[in-house]
């Protein structure tokens, strides 16, 4: 096999990977429908919405830090 | 000192708005002087034998597409980055003085590099790749300018008070890294000094000049690689990231679905690398790429309507607001026209349709009903809803916007209907033949039929020149005349005087 063969190969592979990884995405936003902080994705468009500086965050960082 | 409360800081954003507004209207009314130079060819010499080598087409096309693109397009999403960032981030450029600096930085440096490409372009010298048209050393400080970029997003996501970052930092961020490397890699070159002839003769050209790194075949793959994702990584995916903040915010209303924003982010990525070879159809390029480029091109329409569509959605149940509000009309036929010309181009990839598009004004219709209904609408729209933002003021003029809006409107389908009947009718004649296969038509036979939708072409491109004209009145109007307004007023819907 030569290596134009094999990147051929390579490339289709490739493909296929990375659509089963967009797929799996789909699925696991879909059906999980929260991320791993526990915040429904969903709620993320009040980042834009409320995004004046005395609002409070979605998931603010100092959350971590003040548990 | 007394204890104000923290505010956002807008210096820098500002900065941006003002070369968005000038670079715009420079470019688009070099582009307005080639539409009727094409028309009119005497108009090449308008200012004289003498003065040609500056006026005629050649020297000026790419002063238009450098100037729209790296000026107007470019200074709208650092404008808008230096806004929208700040506020999804929850951080003001204000708690730090080093990101201040870099900011202020950032928009000196790319002044002189736009000075740089203007006088270098005018002078004719140019290493005559398309959109890649400056010599090494302007590249190089082209490469500072974006590190800057970089420095300044990086810096500002690492003092955010907001964990996640919304959807539109993820397609600034992708900007960024795109971009990035899309330009290093095209623009690798050598400049002719260190170069030598195989009988050993030196020094060619002059100092600022170079020859591509690559050669043949493998240039132009890598100089369409670069050209279709300048497309992506400068009119897609920045103005996708503009959208995902401004329209919800205006009109106060949730992204449809965050979770198909997020799939059409990576379907986007994943996808848009491959198409370049679409530019190159029936090239020496091997036919597999060449069929890879129009596959993955019309799988492209996937992830673009995802997030067009998600777009429009946001509407749902408020269409009112699109009647009611020319804001929100500039932005809602930008999204359409995303999907008008994500869904053309595709098309046009199609081999066999290519054979009849590829070379044609249909190609430069296509360029135009995205760059203008979707980038121009979108940046413009982007620019009005900060404008009271940044200036603390009511934007001067509701019904002028809605003028410009109508007028611009009706320049763009000018502009893309007559370069469609111009480009198909071009495709149909230069492949027109008798039984022997003689060719029916001469070379000067297409021009003399183009000439009327060039003209009308030029009427287009002049009423959308003459709105912006009036979107730089309205901005600058605001900016020094409009109703002083307080914080409330800014939640939602901005504020318009009549
Ligand atoms: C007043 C509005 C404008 C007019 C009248 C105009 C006119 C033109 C003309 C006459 C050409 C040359 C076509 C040819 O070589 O046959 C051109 C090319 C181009 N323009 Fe514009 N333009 C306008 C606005 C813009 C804007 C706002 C952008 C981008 C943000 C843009 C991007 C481009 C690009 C990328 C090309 C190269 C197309 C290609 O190579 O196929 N133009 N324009």
């Amino acid at each position: 096999m030569d290596i134009a063969q094999l990147q051929a190969y390579g490339y289709f592979a490739l493909t296929v990977f990375l659509t089963l990884a967009l797929y799996g995405y789909i699925y696991h936003l879909y059906s999980k429908k929260k991320d791993s902080d526990g915040h429904d994705y969903e709620e993320y468009s009040n980042m834009a919405l409320h995004d004046d500086i005395s609002d409070t965050p979605v998931n603010a960082i100092s959350d971590d830090k003040e548990k | 000192m007394e204890n104000r409360p923290l505010e956002y800081d807008y210096t820098v954003a500002k900065m941006f708005m003002l070369t968005t507004v000038l670079l715009g209207f420079v470019g688009m009314l070099i582009g307005v002087i080639l539409a009727f130079e094409l028309a009119f060819p005497s108009i090449n010499t308008v200012l004289g034998e003498g003065l040609a080598e500056y006026t005629n087409f050649s020297r000026l096309r790419p002063l238009h597409t450098d100037a729209v693109i790296f000026g107007f397009t470019l200074s709208g999403i650092f404008a808008t980055w230096y806004y929208v960032g700040q506020r999804v981030l929850k951080v003001s450029m204000a708690e730090s003085g080093f990101l201040m600096f870099i900011g202020k930085l950032h928009f000196w440096l790319y002044l002189v590099g736009v000075v740089a490409v203007v006088v270098s372009l005018f002078m004719g010298i140019t290493t005559s790749k398309e959109y890649a048209e400056f010599e090494w050393p302007i590249d190089i400080a082209i490469v500072v300018v974006w590190v800057l970029f970089g420095i300044s997003m990086f810096g500002l996501i690492g003092m955010r008070r907001e964990k996640s970052l919304y959807i539109s930092v993820w397609y600034y961020i992708a900007t960024f890294l795109g971009i990035a490397m899309l330009y290093l890699f095209n623009n690798m070159e050598v400049p002719t000094m260190l170069a030598a002839s195989p009988a050993g003769e030196t020094g060619f050209g002059a100092w600022y000049h170079s020859v591509s790194m690559y050669a043949g075949t493998n240039d132009a793959l890598v100089q369409w690689w670069y050209g279709h994702n300048a497309v992506a990584f400068g009119f897609t995916v920045p103005i996708v990231a503009m959208i995902y903040y401004f329209l919800p915010k205006e009109s106060g209303q949730a992204i449809y679905s965050y979770k198909l924003s997020l799939l059409s982010f990576w379907g986007l990525m994943f996808v848009y690398l491959w198409a370049g070879g679409h530019h190159l159809l029936y090239s020496t390029v091997p036919d597999w790429m060449q069929t890879m480029g129009s596959i993955f091109s019309v799988v492209l329409i996937l992830p673009s309507w995802g997030s067009a569509i998600n777009m429009l959605l946001t509407m749902k149940g408020e269409w009112q607001q699109v009647a009611a509000s020319p804001l929100i009309k500039f932005m809602v036929l930008g999204s359409t026209f995303y999907m008008f010309s994500t869904l053309e181009g595709p098309i046009q990839a199609i081999k066999s349709v290519n054979a009849i598009a590829h070379f044609t004004d249909w190609i430069v219709g296509h360029v135009h009903d995205g760059v203008l209904g979707w980038v121009g609408f979108m940046i413009m729209a982007a620019l009005y809803h900060m404008a009271p933002r940044v200036f603390k003021r009511e934007i001067y003029s509701k019904k002028l916007m809605a003028s410009q809006f109508w007028m611009q409107t009706l320049g763009v389908v000018l502009y893309f209907t007559s370069m469609w009947i111009a480009g198909i009718t071009q495709g149909m004649m230069w492949r027109a033949h008798d039984e022997f296969g003689n060719l029916a038509y001469s070379f000067i036979d297409t021009v003399t039929v183009l000439h009327p939708y060039y003209t009308i072409r030029g009427v287009g491109g002049l009423l959308y020149l003459i709105g912006f004209v009036m979107f730089a009145y309205n901005i600058y109007k605001t900016m020094t005349a409009g109703r002083k307004v307080e914080e409330s007023e800014l939640q939602n819907a901005s504020p318009m005087g009549a």
